[in-house]
């Protein structure tokens, strides 16, 4: 197979590559380990079995997010479960020397944000996080990729991984984003366009004038959903705006060493003779808030159209589809538009920064959600919900009548308190609208923009955000 | 570490697309310091929703080879579903494709996923239906799924596939035996050193 050369992803990748094992795979080095409570216990216990320590602990982080409550956090938690597994990433990360940011530690938040927020997060890295949406770092230009607890224990021990490189596909999208369609309306349009499946085997690279034209918490949001198209990982090349966010970072490079880094990291982006496995583009304005009624984040329509036949699908995918229709309790061509929720949750990896607050404060000031809806706003970091209350966002929420929460993963994936009950629907910002998802099993998740969250949240029902700006 | 050559058991067919693995086992499972007692909770929530779920269905009590469809395994990275699978009894999954960190984890714990065409596919899954006493024998070595007479091909990456032939599945020891170059290698990477030499 021949190699596509100058792409970020072959540069890294090769920079990064210690040997060829014996299988074929690569063992690649890795410089940046994010760890949280759900997917390391098990690892930590394989350590401690094998007699094994954590060789760069300097190169590890932790923090505690998708099981603690985002609203009273006292400890003992109320869920024994939750507080054996608090106790447990506090001991072992003490017992191996690893930093933790704990509930009280004012960086912490969601592993996805803090990375970033924390500047541990930098392009040409490889950063690997037992968690799948570790893809969100890869809008700083580096390789970012989710893995299983096994290998969480592998890369404590030896700071690598055995990995077979994927192909590169390049997503370019190019032209103005229209007033009310976000960086979330382009990555769920990509993932409609694509599938769920389309990306697996591929390392994408967004590329094109929208994502260049984006901030660094747009461009997380789109990196955060490749793992949605099925892709290994995503990334977006680094440029001044990337460098503009990560300056005076704790944990970037400070002084001279910055402007060194800077110039390196400049000098990994793709060029204009790059090569790809392959190559896709989209244009900007044919994009519209977007919407999923399914069971998978492919299941999706603008907010304008109505919902698709079981017949329009290819005969394979049928069965799947009926199956979305029958969980969903909807039925063919109906309007999405107008869809009743239950609740409104602002908030997970993809769409808890500060941009995505803001667009939805926009929306929600002045304004009251409708009595029936329960409306959730869950920071992705104690350093954005600082922030956030400092420019007065938190009164807009909850005069508005919003429940404004501690940071935490919460209703993303529900394994705290914060769950849907029997067949709500919920007007969500995360990324996963699977069955189930939000903690009941029979629950329903339409996943969009914040802004188009908090639309709905206003009018108790699905509603096209742009009507309200 | 042994060789996983080949894995013979019965069937199970659960012929569905994008399975994901929150499907395969809840959210609220996770809640673990250990991977123990996973297996009970495998496809929980389809069970409960389902009564004639194949997880359930006393045919198919002991099956060890589970025939699933499109991108089986999407979504969560979560090491938990093929933990809870391999609980269950799981030992290989044959499927159309799957999503590459699941695709991953069953590797690293000797669950060979090998994929076959969909049309092949779905005559295993009918061919186990009609039959599920039948012995299914997925042959990582020779790239072959057997059932009854028929012998068909599947597929799994040459390096998944030398891994699971060779007992290395497990990466780790062959990792630990790379320290002296995983210190060499981390010198030379410019964020490693202050950007020093660049
Ligand atoms: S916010 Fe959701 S997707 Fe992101 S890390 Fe937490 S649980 Fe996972």
């Amino acid at each position: 197979m021949t190699k596509p050369s100058n792409n970020l992803f072959n540069t890294v990748w090769d920079l990064h590559t210690v040997r060829t094992l014996p299988s074929g795979e690569t063992q690649l080095f890795i410089g940046l380990h994010l760890v949280h409570e759900v997917t390391s216990p098990q690892a930590f216990s394989m350590l401690r079995e094998r007699g094994l320590k954590v060789i760069y602990p300097d190169r590890t982080w932790a923090t505690v997010d998708h099981i603690i409550p985002t609203d009273n956090q006292a400890r003992p938690f109320r869920d024994n479960l939750a507080e054996e597994m608090m106790s447990a990433i506090e001991i072992n990360c003490k017992e191996f020397g690893v930093p933790l940011l704990d509930i009280n530690d004012k960086r912490q938040g969601i592993v996805h944000v803090i990375g970033p927020e924390q500047g541990l997060t930098q392009p040409g890295m490889t950063i690997v996080c037992g968690d799948s949406h570790t893809s969100t770092h890869g809008a700083f230009g580096s390789i970012a990729l989710g893995i299983g607890t096994s290998q969480v224990a592998y890369v404590l021990a030896t700071q690598t991984l055995a990995l077979t490189r994927p192909k590169v596909r390049k997503i370019e999208v190019n032209g103005t984003l229209r007033p009310g369609v976000y960086a979330k309306d382009v990555t769920l349009h990509v993932i409609r366009k694509l599938g769920v499946q389309g990306g697996v085997g591929y390392a994408y690279e967004y590329a094109g004038s929208t994502f260049e034209s984006m901030n660094m918490d747009e461009r997380m949001t789109v990196c955060n959903m490749s793992i949605e198209g099925g892709a290994r990982c995503g990334y977006i090349n680094p440029d001044q705006t990337t460098i503009e966010y990560l300056r005076g970072r704790p944990h970037a490079p400070q002084g001279e060493a910055f402007e060194r880094a800077a110039r390196w990291w400049l000098s990994l982006a793709s060029g204009p003779e790059a090569e790809y496995d392959d190559v896709v583009v989209f244009n900007a304005d044919e994009i519209e808030p977007t919407v999923t009624w399914g069971i998978t984040p492919a299941q999706s329509v603008g907010v304008s159209e109505e919902l698709p036949a079981i017949n329009d699908y290819p005969k394979e995918q049928q069965f799947l589809v009926g199956e979305a229709f029958e969980f969903m309790g909807l039925t063919e061509h109906q309007p999405i538009k107008g869809l009743k929720i239950d609740v409104a949750f602002i908030g997970s990896c993809t769409n808890s920064r500060m941009t995505d607050l803001r667009e939805a404060a926009r929306v929600v000031k002045g304004r009251k959600i409708s009595p029936q809806v329960k409306g959730l706003i869950v920071p992705g970091s104690q350093t954005i919900r600082d922030q956030a209350m400092a420019e007065g966002l938190d009164k807009i929420f909850t005069e508005a009548g919003f429940e404004w929460r501690e940071a935490g993963c919460s209703m993303c994936l529900a394994m705290n308190p914060d769950k849907l009950s029997g067949r709500e629907i919920c007007a969500s910002s995360s990324n996963r609208n699977f069955k189930g998802r939000q903690g009941s099993p029979t629950g329903r998740t339409l996943l969009m923009s914040p802004a188009m969250v908090a639309a709905a949240a206003i009018n108790g029902s699905v509603t096209d955000v742009r009507e309200m700006l | 570490m042994a060789n996983v050559e080949t894995v013979e058991g019965r069937g199970i067919p659960l012929l569905l697309d994008d399975i994901d693995t929150d499907r395969i086992i809840p959210a609220r499972y996770l809640r673990c310091v250990t991977f123990d007692g996973l297996g009970e909770h495998a496809f929980e929530d389809d069970r409960n929703q389902n009564p004639n779920h194949p997880f359930d269905d006393p045919r198919y009590k002991g099956a060890s080879i589970l025939v699933a469809g499109r991108n089986f395994g999407c979504g969560s990275s979560r090491e938990h579903a093929p933990q809870s699978l391999l609980r269950w009894g799981i030992h290989a999954v044959v499927a159309e494709s799957f999503a590459e960190i699941f695709f991953g984890n069953c590797t690293s714990l000797g669950i060979p996923c090998v994929r076959v065409e969909r049309a092949v596919l779905e005559t295993l899954a009918e061919s186990i239906k009609q039959n599920p006493k039948q012995t299914v024998v997925v042959n990582v070595r020779d790239l072959q799924v057997r059932f009854g007479e028929k012998k068909i091909p599947c597929e799994m990456s040459d390096n998944a596939r030398q891994a699971l032939v060779t007992g290395e599945f497990d990466s780790l020891s062959r990792l630990l035996e790379g320290v002296d170059d995983i210190q060499e290698k981390a010198a030379a990477i410019p964020y490693m050193s202050h950007f020093s030499d660049v």
